[in-house]
């Protein structure tokens, strides 16, 4: 790092709130002319959010940002390009049916008696692919011919043609092969001699260990600490980025009785294998117990979960319930009685509810066969198994027939899981259930779940938040590029060993960081 | 980096649909000719010629619309109205006639301008939008011919239905012509890859900076002057304007197909105009493929109608393949 | 969606307080009824009515069947054809010795029946886009219906049956037709509100994604939507026939643009998810009376098809604004 190189961005004291939500709280970040500012933290720890802020697709509610000591305000992404801030996404911002010279000059293309001028625009694109090291993509390929790594490059090319200042990326290596990230790395490099300023979001250690010339740790929201690269050990970061925030109360896990026979796994899968995203995967769901996935977003837990639950086809392995061997396919067929699953998805906007539906409409939606005899849907039947559930899970709702959409999140997604329970499912599937939930029901739902675990259900809880995971589930299988890479249980269920998987770092001897 | 063979491989590929559309035409207009009673003559090419040439014009203009992922379903009933309109004012001398083609033209642009601005501005859904356009023009046709009649300018006509040296047609010129005017600008502009953008991918297109709602507009204006176009030459072919439903509705039926045939995608972002206008010349061959087999002439409608059901649920074959199920729904 | 925007209405329509969209449609329907009387003194009298209410029997059962479609968010453009082809095949069955006679309404519904299996089936289960897939439909029913009749205006009369089905007298003074399209009403009403049918209907219009999760069988219930339609029209059809007492060629193609207007104007969302049967019957019989009023004023079938189309494209708007889409 070039010491006493001049701080070109920085961001003050910048706060964003959704509703209630704190996404950020007073962030502050300086980022310094031909450097690699490495940028650390959990999921929802605010990351995105700030990069979002820079580069102008969303704005701060409070704080500045100043861009060579002048403030800035960007109000569109085009305005950010135009100051030169700009921003490798990790969802791909490529259009498909174009070429990826196209892409790369997608809507500043060269331009001859007003029609574009498409020799200079491939010329142009060479150029911004070699910069970033993938010269042997050709430009007049198809997008969607490419595989999601050279799309990564493609998206890095497009951002270079545009001549950035500070260049934003975000999990920009995540999708990409060893060799690629390499070719990356230089790339980054040169920028950074060229007096380009780079920020790069990133779980990987090794990478940033590697690149960062400065850190910042982000965590709930808030920037911890910035520090030169090299001055903090794994362990210190580590903590930096778990910290020691309000725990929340969990109900208490059973103690199983010495010497008892396990009982017989209510759900196995062999051997998973499905496109890139699932490699071998391995499981075992008992019934009466909650089974942890971890891991940082993407590394197929999703996918998993929509194997175990028929929405996936031409899936390799096996997957069993009781012992014997299926093939669902689809929700239909999982949530048969025969089978008794249940997936409680992760948007539930767009795949648990409809919004305009009243909540005893969505309450019903997957148990209708029990409220109904020939088709004919029971009133009396209904109200009554509404009525059931809504006290149940306490959901909180003028009436039944109000639109769901006007319920809280929270008791939205009480609506969801609910829905479910008219089934009696045996075995549940749960596709981080508490994202952007209030407190108070998230205790309701922990309660909710063991109490079914203590009835006999088998439950699969995939979560982002290491105190959930560990607070909540008997056990957790950390998952990393469509493998379980390790199973945690008893003692070893902590943050660091949590973190450790997901990071894909080996296990920290818990004995020394407690020293 | 790439040498002259992998050009062309790519751009084949790319182009996949028109080239396949091109080859069906040939194909089919090769059966045609051979098996033609009259056998070869530039004068069976030319009455061929000018039936197709009126069903590219509007399977043009319905594939500048499918390319943005929309659909123009008033596209026949424009052509219906233009026809009318030109055989009440595209007559007398020259400077009149040619003044009555101008404004023609105009009509069918202000057409398309209305599509495109209840899509773009009043946020309707193409299909409903355009239903609901088709009958205003409908309506407008059959005020201004509440009966078939009128008639056009004969040196003009003569002009774009005959043949220029005694040998190759002149609608083909003709429609090359508008080809050339309409599409190479529009295609090669940043309104195209606005256009093209938007169908293939809706919300990487709205955050990219292109002139999106602009790209729309254009195309949906572009789409009825082409439509427009296709009824002044129905006035040329036929010297007469009327305000025939059935047969409005045939046109816009007809150049769906045509554009699914020349490989355009219904859900947009892929495809050529040049493919959609090939895709209506094989189509409108094929249909005068049962006369040269002396197949009864009622039968023509049907054996279209299925040749339409089938090249759509072809086009849906690659939809049964996908690896998640959730792709099936948007 | 912020829930200050919500309105306290769901998407069946069952609160008691009534849903906008239909109030304002019954509301256009008074509104309709007074500019009548002004042209004619007639317009409010029992008869008159009675007469209205007729002719919008045939439209209203035909958007029954488009109404289903809509709720989940496809459309049936093969309307006319279809409706046609139930007229016309069940005229020929009506001329044809032995069963097939008495069968002969069943029979013209079959042939509806088949033509919505054929469209729901490349919907469902082939994923085709269901414009594209009804526009086809249709043509290929013109053209067996074009092949079979020879091109000819069809020689088949409508058989007794029909005539009594449309015109006859059960009530005194109120058409059969009227009956037949009160029946199907019932019928529609108990589907969409009692039935897992209907609840699947909506849930899929509302979002297929999400139903498709929640186990729902949105291929199957997407399948009988749209068979129910192709009967529906065909019913239609055999009616219209009795009405005229033959069937006729261009029969169906007025029908296609009222009965999606009548189901739009009646507060069912285009997109599906969201309508009320009663705001359907409500835009049917404003679509009459507009009708009605346009040939009591003597517009030319031109005027007509202005208004039409401006006013659907009006109300569109209207509806567009009162909803963020």
């Amino acid at each position: 790092m070039v010491m006493g190189s001049s701080t070109i961005f920085r961001i003050e004291n910048v706060s964003k709130r959704y509703g209630a939500t704190v996404a950020l709280h007073n962030a502050n970040l300086a980022v310094r002319a031909g450097s690699i500012h490495a940028v650390l933290g959990e999921n929802g720890a605010g990351k995105s959010t700030l990069m979002k802020i820079m580069a102008g697709v969303i704005g701060p509610n409070e704080g500045r940002m100043l861009l060579d000591d002048r403030e800035v305000r960007f109000a569109t992404p085009t305005r950010a390009t135009a100051a030169g801030v700009i921003c490798v996404f990790q969802e791909l911002s490529l259009i498909p049916d174009l070429s990826v010279a196209e892409n790369i000059l997608l809507a500043n293309p060269p331009r001859r008696l007003g029609m574009i001028d498409a020799r200079a625009q491939r010329r142009l694109a060479e150029e911004a692919l070699t910069r970033a090291g993938a010269p042997d993509i050709h430009p007049n390929m198809l997008v969607k011919d490419l595989p999601l790594s050279r799309k990564q490059m493609v998206e890095i090319a497009k951002a270079l043609a545009r001549g950035p200042r500070i260049l934003i990326l975000d999990e920009a290596t995540s999708a990409l092969s060893q060799a690629d990230v390499r070719t990356v790395f230089e790339v980054l490099k040169r920028l950074r001699a060229e007096g380009i300023s780079l920020l790069y979001i990133s779980h990987r250690m090794s990478e940033i260990e590697e690149l960062a010339d400065e850190c910042t740790v982000f965590r709930n929201g808030r920037s911890i600490e910035s520090f030169a690269a090299g001055t903090r050990s794994r362990q210190e970061t580590i903590e930096m980025m778990i910290g020691r925030e309000y725990k929340h109360v969990f109900p208490p896990k059973p103690s199983k009785p010495p010497n008892a026979p396990p009982a017989a796994p209510a759900l196995t899968a062999r051997g998973l294998n499905w496109g890139a995203q699932l490699n071998g995967i391995n499981l075992e769901l008992r019934p009466g117990e909650i089974v942890g996935l971890g891991g940082l977003d993407g590394q197929g837990q999703r996918e998993l979960l929509l194997a175990l639950f028929g929405v996936l086809r031409q899936w390799s392995g096996s997957i069993a319930v009781d012992g014997k061997p299926v093939r669902l396919n689809g929700p239909r067929a999982a949530k048969a009685d025969a089978i008794g699953m249940a997936l409680i998805p992760e948007d539930r906007k767009s795949e648990g509810l409809m919004l305009p539906m009243s909540v005893a409409e969505n309450l019903t939606m997957a148990g209708l066969g029990r409220v109904s005899r020939f088709g004919v849907i029971d009133s009396t039947k209904e109200r009554e198994r509404v009525a059931e559930l809504l006290k149940r899970l306490q959901i909180q709702a003028t009436s039944p027939d109000v639109p769901v959409g006007s319920l809280s999140g929270g008791n939205q997604q009480k609506v969801v899981i609910a829905k479910w329970l008219l089934n009696d499912p045996r075995i549940f599937l749960l596709n981080d259930p508490t994202r952007g939930i209030d407190v108070g029901t998230k205790q309701e739902l922990y309660r909710l779940l063991r109490g079914l675990a203590d009835d006999g259900a088998a439950i699969l809880f995939y979560s982002t938040d290491y105190d959930e995971l560990i607070g909540c589930c008997d056990r957790v299988l950390v998952m990393y590029r469509g493998r379980v890479v390790s199973e945690l249980a008893g003692d070893n269920l902590t943050e660091r060993q949590l973190l450790a998987g997901a990071l894909n770092v080996s296990a920290i001897d818990e004995q020394k960081a407690a020293s | 980096m790439g040498d002259q063979a992998d050009d062309w491989r790519f751009a084949l590929q790319r182009n996949r649909g028109t080239a396949f559309a091109a080859l069906l035409f040939v194909a089919i207009f090769t059966v045609y000719l051979s098996n033609h009673p009259a056998g070869f003559s530039w004068n069976v090419v030319q009455t061929a010629a000018n039936k197709a040439a009126l069903l590219a014009f509007v399977a043009a203009a319905q594939a500048l619309v499918v390319i943005t992922g929309g659909i123009d379903l008033s596209a026949g009933m424009i052509l219906v109205l233009c026809n009318c309109l030109a055989s009440t004012i595209v007559i007398g001398d020259t400077p009149h006639a040619l003044a009555g083609v101008v404004a023609v033209l105009v009509a069918g642009l202000a057409c398309g301008g209305l599509n495109g601005v209840l899509v773009v501005v009043g946020r309707l859904q193409p299909i409903v939008a355009t239903i609901a356009t088709s009958a205003v023009f409908f309506g407008l046709a059959l005020i201004l011919r509440p009966s078939p009649g009128g008639g056009v300018d004969e040196t003009l006509a003569d002009l774009t239905t005959s043949q220029i040296g005694g040998a190759f047609p002149a609608s083909l010129v003709f429609l090359a012509a508008v080809i050339a005017i309409v599409w190479i600008p529009f295609s090669r502009s940043i309104y195209g890859r606005a256009a093209y953008s938007i169908g293939s991918a809706q919300s990487a297109a709205f955050m990219s900076g292109l002139p999106i709602r602009r790209a729309q507009l254009l195309a949906y204006a572009l789409a009825g002057l082409l439509s427009g176009v296709a009824g002044l030459y129905l006035t040329f072919f036929s010297y007469t304007g009327e305000a025939a439903y059935a047969s409005g509705n045939a046109y816009t039926l007809y150049s769906i197909a045509s554009v699914v045939l020349g490989g355009v995608s219904l859900a947009g972002g892929r495809g050529s105009l040049i493919g959609a206008v090939f895709g209506a010349l094989a189509f409108r061959t094929i249909g005068d493929l049962l006369f040269i087999f002396d197949f009864d002439p009622l039968w023509q409608p049907l054996f279209q109608g299925f040749v339409l059901l089938v090249a759509v649920s072809l086009s849906s074959v690659s939809l049964l393949r996908v690896r998640n199920r959730l792709e099936w729904f948007a | 969606m912020s829930p200050a925007s919500m309105s306290d209405q769901t998407t069946s329509g069952r609160r008691l307080s009534v849903d906008p969209a239909v109030a304002i449609a019954y509301g256009c329907v008074v509104a309709l009824l007074l500019i009548g009387s002004i042209y004619s003194p007639n317009f409010l009298s029992g008869p008159y009515l009675l007469q209205q209410l007729k002719v919008a029997s045939f439209l209203g059962i035909v958007a029954t069947g488009m109404m289903f479609v809509i709720l989940l968010g496809q459309i049936d453009l093969s309307l006319p054809w279809v409706l046609t082809t139930g007229a016309m095949m069940a005229s020929a069955a009506a001329a044809h010795p032995g069963i097939l006679a008495t069968l002969s309404v069943p029979f013209g519904l079959l042939c509806g029946a088949a033509i919505g299996l054929v469209n729901g089936f490349a919907v469902a289960y082939m994923r085709v886009p269901s414009m594209i897939v009804t526009l086809a439909t249709n043509a290929v029913a013109q053209g067996l219906m074009i092949a079979y009749t020879g091109g000819f205006s069809p020689r088949d009369t409508a058989s007794p049956l029909m005539r009594a089905l449309a015109t006859g007298l059960l009530i005194p003074g109120v058409a059969n037709g009227v009956l037949v399209w009160a029946v199907v009403a019932v019928l529609a009403l108990f589907v969409l509100r009692r039935t897992t049918f209907g609840r699947a209907l909506y849930a899929i219009g509302n979002r297929e994604r999400a139903a498709y999760m929640s186990g729902l069988p949105t291929r199957r219930t997407t399948l009988w939507a749209f068979v129910i339609s192709g009967v529906l029209s065909a019913l239609g059809g055999v009616l219209l026939a009795g009405y005229s007492a033959k069937a006729s060629q261009s029969m169906g193609d007025a029908y296609l643009l009222p009965a999606i207007a009548a189901v739009v104007l009646g507060g069912t969302h285009v997109m599906g998810g969201k309508g009320s049967y009663l705001g359907t019957i409500a835009g049917v019989i404003l679509v009459t009376l507009l009708q009605s009023i346009l040939s009591v004023m003597q517009i030319e079938e031109s005027g007509r098809q202005l208004i039409y189309g401006a006013v659907i494209v009006v109300m569109l708007l209207l509806y567009g604004r009162q909803r963020s889409l």
